[in-house]
């Protein structure tokens, strides 16, 4: 099949708004009486509300509206299964910047002086601030509900026998892992306007990454019928996850418009947004692994501990997605996976680029390193000699599809000329290497479900023109493009003469939003389908036309051809105005459900995709032994995409995962510090600003070499499976590993700073073991495993009864 | 004690066309620019000065608009993203951004745009560290920075031409 579209380096179809200013945020909408709202946030950590007095800002001139816990008093949470949230707090704060109350104004200044108005007693609970504190104290509680205590949740899994596996190693590895967290920082800082239309009902325009997840959630937070509420997602000024949750303030502003009868505008400020995060969580990792004398993995073994924060938001998910992709990018024949994620008196963390499973990531790849290091082999080759079969089951029954990743490998090391470089270059130079798979798309929606994850509709008419609609979500990552690639490659058509209506609740079909990497691959097939059989009708009627059979035509540059005679065709406009004089009103629509994963056991629903991606990076690193400076002066990153739909914006999401991983290997984290206790104590974010909160600009950004390698997946439109997070999972133990060739020293925890550098250095030169990173796990109390026995143990997928006699204790 | 007045009225030229606007004395160019004049293409990041979303053209040299008070601009010269094209007829800079994958989700690009376009006034042959200094004070979040460089270089080998 020769593609016309797919392919091709284009302009993307949204590409003229963004470099004219035309392209509307969420913050750029204003509307006639338009008023403004602002959110009083606690200054205490963990708090009980005793009483909250707004009467001085009620009256204060060109107040609008008050709101306070009392106006909401139904929870609201993204899950089903963590509905633990109020719009503004109900008698407790759980965080610094937890919102306790909302002033409506004739402008921001003056609801933000009105803030200042409010009086609130609290009562100041004990701050529970890591997790290692939450295991240990049962009282307070942060929620009232979780496992016990202040564990959140708490999990056990067991795919074949892996204590059995590690005793017949030749080889165990036991290594410590942290990984810090860190935040999406997206320049677009949240904004909301909520409206109510002449009928009452309510529009919400959000800077949302899932409009249809909003939808639903503020349906049950309003207590609203979801048909009188129409959310609309702005493109977004960057999500990377960020935009995910239902945002306390997307409900007060709903809330606010409905009961003024106004629209109400809210645009967070930028310590708002870092006090919002839901970013990556901060990780403890301890990764027991087996190994071959030939460089075989025999079993791991992974326990994980997370800093979930205040909230549950995405954390169930995240907390699987801190094991359960452990098994797709290498051959492990058995794998056992604990996890429990804390509640803690921070902003909660939830889903960033890549979802809980860099974490796990950066500890495998940086653990390779040791092996290979200890076995004397080379990271690439002891690599490539254990890389996931493609059309294979894993451990715990994930069903993998195409697999590019050994070409990946191929190319990085031929590109960065690793053979002659890797062990060979001058103290303090030194290049590493590491790869990484990825989902393309979760299986499984976030609730329960057997509706289709995408919809697509057509609309076509006589002029010619064929209209898009789909719920998918523009944030940047060039969703509309594909959108329009998709149809324009089977209609024949120029992407440019297609119009894309998307991410609106009242007008497009349910998609269920710009997250998991799963657009392309799900919006693409119901695409693709709903082309398909608009395609069926036209050439149904142009081929009477024509006096051929449908199969004789083929549709290319606007027009329709007989395939043996090319004289013979008429245009697209043509054929759509006998195929609406044949057919009347044309329309057709497409969906798409991934393929049902073979897992049986419960918990197996997180993981599973209909294709997962794979990427290799080779990072070289120049470090200054007297000052621990790092520079980085080149990265080469090839990643398989499937098929490219568009290379310019294909390489923009690997280029762009390559920094984004770069910046949490190098600098970003976000971290917390108590104020003095002559002051309240309270832990505070230590550095809520763009200025301090480091984050790489142009000038620290190295070149970057990227390969696009192409395995098409079957499962994939057009083969094309994700680009946009997994890219970003092998650079942080590249760096790790790169400092290892560079100067002997292992940083088993990121960021990676020059402080480190140099205390690894220190130990190293007093004849200590030149490691930085944490130094014990604690006692957590994980449950007796659920047990499945493998695909090729026997196992169906289910949870099976442990053959006790043959384990190993 | 002088009463602080509740607005104030001025003119500047904004992208060209001389402009009177009347405005509360304690916004910012940017507050003025998109609430009052409605020019939303101008964005913010942060209002403290520290992403570049907001620059903007004074006379001529690039400013973040977010930390210039609006009464002090009265009969300065600003230009916007929104007078950055001529007519219908992009930029260099635009069209390079558009087709080069400068622009992901395009928030800090009307930004980037101004930056480079002071650059490239100023060193129609700026090189690739040139164009790294300029724009360093310009956070971006999607692209990693390389399709913009290659965009401004591009632009100035067509404007060159």
């Amino acid at each position: 099949m020769s593609l016309k579209v797919i392919g091709k380096a284009r302009r993307r179809v949204d590409g003229r708004a963004k470099v004219t200013g035309l392209t509307k945020f969420a913050d750029d909408i204003a509307l006639p009486r338009m008023v403004h709202a602002r959110l009083l946030r606690s200054p205490h950590p963990h708090a009980l509300i005793e009483k909250i007095d707004v009467t001085k800002a009620e009256r204060h001139p060109g107040v609008h509206l008050v709101l306070t816990g009392r106006d909401f008093p139904v929870t609201f949470g993204i899950m089903p299964v963590a509905q633990d949230e109020f719009p503004l707090a109900n008698g407790k704060v759980r965080y610094v910047g937890d919102p306790v109350a909302a002033v409506i104004a004739r402008d921001e200044q003056t609801a933000g002086e009105a803030l200042d108005l409010i009086e609130v007693t609290y009562k100041v609970l004990k701050t529970i601030s890591d997790p290692e504190e939450a295991l240990q104290t049962a009282e307070p509680r942060i929620h009232d509900y979780g496992e016990q205590g202040n564990i959140h949740r708490i999990q056990s899994y067991e795919f074949g026998d892996v204590g059995g596996a590690l005793a017949k190693s030749d080889h165990v590895f036991d290594d410590l892992f942290f990984y810090e967290g860190n935040t999406h920082l997206p320049i677009e800082q949240h904004a909301s306007v909520a409206a109510p239309d002449g009928e009452g009902k309510l529009t919400l325009w959000s800077s949302t990454q899932v409009p249809h997840y909003i939808h639903r959630a503020l349906s049950r937070a309003l207590q609203m019928p979801a048909a009188h509420i129409r959310v609309i997602a702005c493109p977004n000024g960057g999500g990377f996850g960020g935009k995910c949750d239902l945002h306390n303030h997307e409900i007060v502003v709903s809330r606010a418009a409905l009961k003024l009868g106004r629209p109400v505008k809210i645009c967070l400020n930028r310590e708002e947004v870092f006090y919002m995060h839901r970013g990556r969580h901060p990780v403890l990792m301890r990764m027991r692994t087996g190994v071959t004398k030939e460089g075989k993995l025999t079993g791991m073994h992974l326990q994980t501990l997370l800093d979930g924060g205040g909230y549950g938001g995405y954390g169930a998910a995240s907390t699987f997605y801190t094991g359960v992709l452990q098994t797709v990018t290498y051959e492990l024949p058995r794998f056992k996976f604990e996890a429990c994620r804390a509640f803690t008196n921070k902003p909660p963390c939830g889903p960033k680029r890549g979802h809980g499973t860099p974490q796990p990531r950066f500890g495998q790849e940086v653990q390779l390193d040791k092996i290979a290091e200890r076995l004397k082999l080379d990271p690439a080759e002891l690599r490539l000699g254990m890389v996931a079969k493609p059309n294979s089951l894993t451990a715990n029954w994930l069903k993998i599809g195409s697999i590019g990743l050994a070409e990946c490998i191929r190319q990085v090391v031929a590109r960065s000329d690793w053979k002659n470089r890797y062990g060979k270059l001058p103290s303090g130079r030194g290049i590493g290497l590491a790869c990484s798979s990825y989902l393309s798309g979760a299986g499984l929606p976030i609730y329960w479900n057997k509706m289709p994850h995408s919809g697509v509709q057509l609309l076509a008419d006589r002029s010619g023109q064929v209209t898009v609609f789909c719920g998918a979500t523009e944030i940047g990552q060039g969703s509309d493009d594909v959108l329009a690639a998709m149809v324009a490659e089977v209609l024949g058509m120029d992407p440019y003469d297609i119009r894309c209506v998307t991410g609106d609740t009242a007008l497009t079909p349910v998609d269920l939003g710009s997250y998991s990497s799963r657009v392309t691959v799900m919006m693409g097939n119901a695409a693709i389908q709903a082309a398909e059989k608009l395609k069926a009708q036209i050439a149904d009627a142009a081929a009477e036309q024509l006096e051929v059979i449908p199969d004789r035509l083929v549709f290319s540059q606007g027009r329709v051809f007989v395939t043996s005679d090319s004289n013979k065709n008429i245009s697209f406009r043509e054929a759509v105005e006998f195929a609406e004089a044949k057919f009347g009103t044309l329309g057709a629509v497409g969906s798409y459900s991934p393929p049902r994963s073979p897992g049986r056991y419960k918990g197996a629903g997180v993981g599973p995709s209909p294709a997962y991606s794979y990427s290799a990076c080779v990072l070289e690193v120049d470090v200054d032994q007297a000052t621990g400076w790092i520079a980085v002066p080149k990265i080469w990153i090839a990643h398989d995409i499937g098929r490219t739909v568009n290379p310019v914006l294909a390489r923009g999401q690997v280029e762009g995962s390559v920094y984004m991983g770069l910046a949490e290997a190098l600098m970003e984290e976000q971290v917390f510090r108590r104020l003095p206790p002559r002051m309240s104590h309270a832990l505070v974010h230590k550095i809520p600003s763009l200025l301090e909160y480091k984050s790489p600009t142009s000038l620290d950004m190295p070149e970057v070499d990227t390969v696009l390698v192409e395995d098409p997946d079957p499962n994939c439109p057009f083969g094309a499976k994700e680009a946009g997070q997994g890219p970003l999972l092998p650079v942080m133990p590249a760096l790790a590993n790169a400092i290892f060739d560079a100067v002997g020293v292992r940083i088993d925890e990121l960021p990676i700073t020059p402080d480190k550098i140099l205390k690894a250095l220190e130990l190293k030169a007093k004849g200590k073991p030149p490691r930085v990173g944490p130094e014990s796990f604690p006692a957590v109390p994980y449950p007796k495993p659920i047990f499945v026995a493998t695909p090729w143990e026997g196992g169906d997928g289910r949870e099976t009864k442990r053959d006790d006699a043959a384990a190993v204790v | 004690m002088s009463a602080v007045p509740d607005r104030v009225h001025l003119s500047f030229s904004v992208n060209g066309e001389e402009t009177p606007v009347s405005f509360a004395p304690y916004k910012t160019l940017l507050e003025v620019l998109r609430e009052d004049l409605n020019l939303t293409g101008t964005k913010h990041g942060c209002e403290l000065g520290e992403c570049g979303a907001c620059a903007v053209l004074i006379d001529g040299e690039p400013q973040l608009s977010c930390l210039a008070l609006g009464v002090a601009c009265g009969g300065r010269r600003i230009e916007t993203v929104e007078g950055l094209a001529n007519g219908a007829a992009l930029h260099p800079l635009q069209e390079a951004f558009a087709d080069l994958g400068a622009a992901q989700c395009g928030y800090c690009t009307p930004g980037i745009l101004m930056t480079a376009k002071a650059l490239l006034e100023k060193n129609p042959n700026a090189n690739r560290e040139q164009v790294k200094e300029a724009i360093s004070g310009n956070l971006c979040r999607c692209t990693g920075y390389q399709q913009i460089f290659e965009a401004i270089e591009e632009a100035a080998k067509r404007m060159r031409a």
